[in-house]
């Protein structure tokens, strides 16, 4: 059940049940290309959706509101493959607290394909949404100050990569040689919302 | 090319920012007070997104390679040319070469933006020039002896000659709901209309940051994050509201009770009001009925 919230003269906010229904919303609307759509944001409950104009926002209000969106994730999404060496400083406790094998977290991590639901936290930074309800943990106790760029990470029921050097409280599994955050490309992160994604294990340097 | 010999406070580049890329995690940006921005930019003949500099409480000294034509806007503030205080105040001016032109603090408000004729010509990252201290895009602060390209200026005609003052006024700020009002008690929605806000040091180009009646809520439960729009009143667990500015985060986990009008019917921007108020000002504000 989608309920609209106010948010100013020029916006409006949708409220849903669950970060896969929001991801699908948030899709649905995309694909609608609506005039005067400056801003779309999804997050884990919700879309935020910014017009330029308030006279845009009748038409956003009905597209949020459409009862044939379906609550089931996008399939039509860009799939974005992240080439992703497994040698995580977190890989050894990862597979002892979840009772599994390394290989078998490796397995189960790369044999799924995610949804990128939303972007938060820093720039770039998708969380995908997804993960095996086996590898779901709770983050770690404290925070790492310093994690680099390209580090492939789980965190209660999201994965995601990090895509510039930062503090962070994940468990890492691996890496990617991949640059997930350029201002300067033009698509300036690897992974959007929406992009279907799947991490490919390889071998990493010797 | 000008020189930055003294930036003050907080001196940055800014133009109509970034929208379009929340979805990413990045804001919009730009100049906090846009209204402002735009009529520097109108006195010198730059295009309204032509990129200026946004000065906190003055302060600030440039040195003019080439001769320029130059205007300020924004919070009024002394002007000099080599030492020779002029009417610079949203008028525009020609600045010889070679010449020092500095901005002494402002009389009221907080900033004012010196545009000058051809823009300011530094890199664009993802669309814009404006530097947001959140996201860390754009030119850094700027700082002393930094050189700053200048565009070339189009070929439009200067087409005004000087701007009058816009009358300061004391109205409330206009509020619209906000996407959590209802987790407020009533209580809460009174004090932001009934008592008056003032203004905390702490704030920046992120969020202008109140101290007042503490807004009390309704509604204990944990909010997972949700977008935020520019103007947004945040209430973190402490009860005192802060209003996000162009800088804010796209997304954030406290509940937003109240969105300030971004402009009235009279075209006065109740945004760019809270961006020029100084720390130690009271607000007030009025819901819109």
């Amino acid at each position: 059940m989608t309920r609209i919230l106010p948010c100013g003269p020029a916006a409006v906010m949708a409220e849903v049940a669950s970060t896969v229904a929001a991801e699908a919303l948030a899709a649905h609307l995309r694909r609608l290309h609506l005039p005067g759509v400056v801003d779309l944001v999804p997050a884990a409950r919700t879309v935020l959706v910014q017009c330029d104009a308030p006279a845009h926002l009748a038409a956003v209000r009905a597209a949020l509101l459409d009862p044939d969106v379906a609550d089931e994730p996008a399939s039509d999404g860009v799939l974005v493959e992240v080439p992703t060496v497994y040698d995580g400083l977190d890989l050894v406790d990862v597979a002892s607290a979840t009772g599994l094998t390394v290989d078998e977290v490796i397995g189960v991590h790369s044999d799924t394909l995610y949804i990128a639901a939303f972007c938060g936290f820093t720039p770039g930074f998708a969380y995908l949404t997804g993960l095996d309800p086996r590898l779901h943990l709770p983050r770690r106790p404290a925070p790492r100050p310093h994690v680099p760029a390209g580090s492939v990470a789980i965190g209660a029921d999201f994965t995601g990569v990090y895509p510039t050097d930062s503090p962070g409280g994940w468990h890492l599994l691996g890496h990617t040689a991949e640059r997930m955050w350029d201002p300067q490309r033009e698509r300036p992160a690897f992974i959007a919302p929406g992009d279907r994604v799947r991490f490919v294990p390889v071998a990493g340097r010797p | 090319m000008i020189e930055i010999v003294h930036p003050g406070p907080m001196c940055t580049v800014q133009d109509h920012g970034r929208p379009g890329w929340a979805h990413l995690g990045v804001g919009a940006s730009g100049a906090a007070d846009r209204a402002a921005h735009d009529l520097a930019n109108r006195l010198v003949g730059n295009p309204p997104d032509a990129a200026t500099l946004e000065c906190t409480f003055g302060g600030v000294r440039l040195r003019f390679e080439q001769a320029s034509y130059v205007a300020v806007a924004g919070a009024p503030c002394p002007v000099t040319v080599e030492g020779r205080v002029v009417a610079g105040h949203q008028h525009p001016m020609a600045v010889p070469a070679g010449a020092v032109l500095t901005l002494g603090p402002p009389t009221s408000g907080l900033r004012s933006y010196i545009a000058i004729r051809g823009g300011v010509a530094t890199e664009m990252v993802m669309g814009s020039r404006s530097t947001d201290l959140l996201s860390g895009l754009g030119h850094p602060p700027l700082q002393a002896g930094e050189l700053l390209e200048i565009g070339s200026p189009g070929n439009d005609d200067v087409p005004v000659e000087f701007a009058p003052v816009r009358p300061t006024t004391d109205t409330a700020i206009s509020l619209w709901p906000g996407p959590r009002r209802d987790w407020f008690t009533d209580a809460a929605h009174r004090a932001l209309e009934d008592t008056a806000y003032t203004v905390l040091p702490t704030s920046n180009r992120i969020g202008t940051r109140l101290d007042g009646v503490p807004l009390e809520r309704r509604v204990h439960q944990e909010l997972p994050s949700e977008g935020i729009v520019h103007g947004a009143v945040q209430v973190p667990n402490d009860g005192r509201p802060l209003i996000f500015l162009a800088d804010h985060p796209v997304t954030g986990g406290y509940p937003v009770i109240a969105v300030v009008d971004p402009a009235d019917l009279t075209l006065v921007a109740h945004i760019g009001r809270v961006a020029q108020a100084r720390p130690g000002e009271p607000l007030r504000f009025r819901w819109r009925r």
